[in-house]
């Protein structure tokens, strides 16, 4: 089974992020607080070792496991859309002390009340599919 | 070796499967980012039918929604098989801030104050879920990607627009953490 593999990659991601505890909704308050090098430590390990790796991969013109080339599509260069949609972003992070990823394990990990933001994130996508042509970009 | 991994981990090993999963996906050919996954949803459930941005062959993403569905079965190993019930580590000068809030100590990973299922239907708790939960769906899409595709791979890759829309994350943090929570509570 072709699909078996992300299955397996997002099992890895959910298992860590539950064990060091960065579903924690506790966990995101302390970082905002700057009370704990915590969650700082999980950010910047993995980007550390991203920047090196990403480095490698364009360095080394190393290909994915059917041989195609791995290419990053850079982001088109901007600021408000950055910076006004991170902001609304982080405001709903830290009201529910789950980013994305971690709102769907959360759902794993039997917290069912999560799924209310899980319904309020789809909606607010569907709001912004909706209006994105009058917005600042 | 379970009882081993049934305590909490240490950042550096989050740190590190983290850049793995990213190096995983790059190697299948992929990306890291899970809030695309909304958009894709979105999709699925017909929404390309009304608005342009939703009318795209969202099956060409069906990858990121079983790496969805692995992160769900992550959190159920995780909590049935891998946990022994801790409580989060967390600083104490977070406990004291939070009780000077109102919020309760932990007990387990998540607030009694928002998440119990009491609390969850209560107005108060059922907007902060639903509002928080729309501003990271609205958000994500706004500025192109959530703390996977920006803060991971974009700031891996050193882009700017990554760093900006990382930074524009703190600031929506902060004012919830230190202006929208003490008014909520």
């Amino acid at each position: 089974m072709r699909g078996l593999k992300f299955i397996i990659a997002g099992i890895l991601f959910g298992i860590v992020m539950s064990k060091s505890e960065a579903i924690s909704w506790f966990r995101i308050q302390e970082m905002f607080r700057f009370q704990s090098f915590h969650m700082y430590g999980i950010i910047g390990t993995a980007v550390v070792l991203g920047v090196i790796i990403t480095y490698v991969i364009k360095k080394y013109k190393l290909r994915d496991y059917q041989g195609n080339p791995i290419t990053f599509t850079p982001k088109e260069m901007s600021v408000p859309r950055y910076l006004i949609g991170g902001t609304i972003f982080g405001l709903g992070w830290a009201l529910t002390g789950a980013c994305p990823g971690p709102m769907f394990v959360n759902i794993g990990f039997q917290y069912w009340s999560i799924l209310i933001a899980v319904v309020g994130a789809i909606a607010g996508t569907y709001l912004y599919g909706a209006i994105k042509d009058r917005l600042p970009h | 070796m379970l009882e081993f991994l049934s305590q909490p981990w240490p950042w550096y090993t989050s740190g590190i499967v983290i850049a793995f999963v990213m190096v995983l996906l790059l190697f299948f050919g992929k990306s890291f980012g899970v809030s695309a996954n909304l958009r894709t949803i979105c999709s699925a459930c017909g929404a390309g039918k009304n608005v342009k941005f939703f009318d795209f062959d969202w099956r060409s993403q069906t990858w990121n929604l079983l790496f969805l569905v692995g992160a769900i079965l992550g959190g159920f190993i995780a909590s049935e098989f891998l946990s022994t019930g801790e409580v989060v580590q967390i600083s104490q000068a977070t406990i004291q801030d939070l009780s000077a809030l109102g919020i309760s100590a932990p007990d387990d990973l998540q607030p009694e104050e928002i998440f119990s299922l009491e609390a969850a239907f209560t107005l108060k708790g059922f907007l902060i879920l639903l509002l928080g939960g729309f501003a990271i769906g609205f958000g994500a899409r706004y500025a192109g990607g959530c703390t996977s595709g920006h803060a991971i791979s974009g700031l891996s890759n050193l882009q700017l627009p990554s760093l900006i829309a990382v930074i524009g994350f703190f600031i929506g943090g902060l004012i919830t953490t230190w202006i929208l929570l003490p008014l909520i509570f």
